[in-house]
């Protein structure tokens, strides 16, 4: 096969695009190839819109008692009906989503950076520093997420950052594990060991230049956390662990007098419960897109 | 002049699953202050860990510099502690690696590769650092260096890196570059470039080098003085034209013998040094070159030669039987 080699202006080489330009392409490349990560993330950006945009959309104050519509099915004055208060469902499953977002975020950003510190720093130092940390990793490991965080909220407490820092403590351990793998990989280039020669400080090769080598896999413990530590928070709540009332959340919103009155008025429970789903949902969608993406060995062609 | 670093009897060592590997065995050279010292073997033979013994960085735990002294202007670095040790690495002593492809940071700038060094070490504002680091670049060629300063070194050529590499090294005026074999994954033509451009550096900055390298061609045209490293151990150590007019080590003579010739006629074959360097962990008593060697004798096999004078003032070799050298070495250089 002939290869026509097609001069290359330099030109084309030497400006490279802007930032905010191939931010775009690539984007646009994202939700071409990978349709169903473009809707996920849509039903994200969406959703962080119903979070900011709360007081503006709710048509009743989420904490508003009115035992004048007790119970009320969905109807035009409360679309998705009214609970055994009379606060209005929607309005609640729009502040809950501030809720839901502000945990989810939390707990799962501060859990997959900080793991992804401690995966860096394991792998960096190696030897006996690496043996000890990952053992001690593996003793949190053997706790399953939610019984982990439920023992947290137990001790600490059920406050909205308490909240957060019991399921970001599990996630820690999940991200360094992951982020380690790969930073043993970067560890082993050259220019770490041009970094020491070099004469950098240990905290500043880990953290400014072998972090951000690792960037990908942490994006993708990110969008993967962020599902879970949604439904962590949801099953916290739900338990009676998490959310106090009257807070808006989702995870409350299906406990109590939701169950009690399922048959009589099941809108109380299907909607959050749906909220719950698609939002988990979406978050998956988006980071499985995510780390197809990113994983060059999933690359096509 | 005086001797900006002085290497004496280092011995680092390695401890493997097949014993310990005596990397580098009780080897002692110097570097002048503003002089380029060439240290020659082949692969394994302990230049490299030579060079990472004198940064400090050889591999903990397995490695280990088990004895010796490094003295840089008249300071053992073996004694430092950590911090000071940190303070030597890139101001005083700074390193170029082999590979300009991974030595490089790909997810940071050229920019930021250069000004981390200077506002590190010398403290500069992030905007002065800037500013030298384009004076850097041009100085040593690459056009236009604004607009390469933001760039990522996947959009630099592998010359371009290597040139980079050197910008790098030198940003902060150190006194002794150790340059481990800065040419060996670059295009010939490449080569030639970079070497001159280090070699008029140098000069220019007053900069001693160490050329960590197994390419004699390299030893001949840039180095000063030049020690050959067989197995851990300096075998030869003269000036660069000495080693190539006069070599008085069979080890040095092989290898010059095994380098191809534009000069000469083509022949059938080159001259290798036949067999394989020897394992470290069990180095033979006697001469660690005596069982590749044409010109063993008896006694080899029994006692270590140590490093004599022979020849012109500063030539040294570790052989008994340097002296017969002389005599055959002349069909080599005269089978033209």
């Amino acid at each position: 096969m002939a290869i026509a080699r097609v001069p290359v202006p330099e030109a084309v080489e030497a400006a490279p695009p802007g930032a905010v330009a191939r931010w775009l392409a690539a984007t646009r490349e994202f939700c071409r190839a990978r349709t169903l990560g473009a809707v996920g993330a849509a039903v994200i950006v969406v959703m962080f819109a119903v979070a900011l945009l709360a007081p503006v959309l709710a048509a009743y104050d989420p904490e508003a008692v009115d035992f004048g519509a007790m119970l009320a099915r969905p109807s035009l004055a409360h679309w998705l009906g009214t609970d055994s208060f009379g606060r209005d469902v929607l309005s609640r499953l729009i502040f809950g989503s501030r809720t839901a977002l502000m945990v989810g975020f939390g707990a799962s950003v501060l859990g997959a950076t900080l793991g992804a510190i401690l995966g860096v720093g394991s792998a960096y130092f190696g030897g006996r520093v690496d043996l000890y940390l990952q053992r001690v990793m593996d003793v949190f490991l053997s706790f399953p997420l939610i019984v982990l965080a439920l023992a947290l909220v137990a001790i600490l407490g059920n406050s909205i950052p308490n909240l957060i820092m019991a399921i970001m403590v599990p996630m820690i351990p999940r991200s360094a594990l992951v982020i380690r793998s790969s930073a043993l990989a970067i560890r082993e280039m050259p220019f770490v060991d041009a970094a020491r020669a070099a004469g950098f400080g240990h905290a500043r090769i880990v953290l400014r230049h072998m972090l951000p080598n690792v960037m990908a896999p942490y994006l993708i413990m990110l969008t993967a956390f962020l599902g879970q530590a949604i439904l962590a928070e949801a099953s916290l709540s739900f338990l009676g662990l998490g959310v106090q009332e009257p807070t808006a959340a989702w995870g409350l919103m299906l406990r109590g007098a939701a169950v009690e009155f399922a048959e009589t008025a099941p809108w109380m429970a299907i909607f959050p419960g749906l909220a719950i789903s698609l939002s988990v949902f979406a978050f998956n969608l988006f980071g499985d897109s995510l780390r197809d993406a990113l994983d060059p060995r999933l690359r096509t062609q | 002049m005086g001797s900006l670093l002085d290497v004496v009897d280092l011995q680092t060592q390695f401890v493997t699953r097949g014993g310990v590997v005596r990397a580098v065995d009780g080897v002692s050279w110097d570097v002048a202050e503003g002089e380029t010292v060439a240290l020659v073997g082949e692969s394994g033979c302990g230049k490299s860990v030579s060079a990472l013994s004198i940064m400090r960085l050889v591999a903990a735990p397995a490695g280990r510099v088990v004895g010796g002294r490094i003295l840089f202007k008249g300071r053992d670095l073996l004694q430092l502690d950590e911090e000071s040790m940190r303070r030597v690495r890139g101001s005083e002593i700074a390193m170029i690696f082999q590979e300009p492809m991974t030595s490089l940071n790909p997810v940071l700038t050229i920019g930021r590769q250069i000004t981390e060094g200077l506002e590190t070490h010398l403290g500069m504002a992030p905007t002065a650092a800037r500013a030298r680091a384009a004076e850097l670049l041009s100085m040593v060629g690459i056009p236009d260096p604004a607009r390469r300063l933001p760039q990522y070194p996947h959009q630099f050529s592998g010359g371009m890196r290597q040139r980079m590499m050197i910008a790098m090294a030198l940003a902060c005026e150190p006194a002794l570059v150790l340059a481990d074999e800065p040419t060996t994954a670059l295009d010939v033509t490449i080569q030639a470039q970079i070497l001159e451009l280090m070699k008029s550096l140098s000069r220019r900055l007053g900069v001693a080098m160490l050329m960590i390298t197994h390419n004699l061609g390299i030893v001949a045209r840039y180095a000063d003085r030049v020690n050959v490293m067989y197995a851990g151990k300096i075998i030869e150590r003269g000036t660069a034209r000495e080693i190539y007019a006069t070599p008085r080590h069979p080890y040095t003579l092989g290898l010059l013998r095994s380098v191809p010739r534009l000069d000469e006629p083509r022949r059938a074959r080159l001259d290798p040094i036949e067999g394989q360097p020897p394992d470290l962990t069990r180095l033979p008593g006697g001469c660690a070159f005596a069982p590749r060697c044409a010109f063993r004798v008896e006694r080899c096999a029994v006692e270590t030669p140590p490093l004599r004078p022979i020849g012109a003032p500063g030539h040294v070799t570790a052989c008994w039987e340097a002296e017969r050298l002389t005599a055959v070495r002349e069909p080599v250089g005269g089978r033209r």
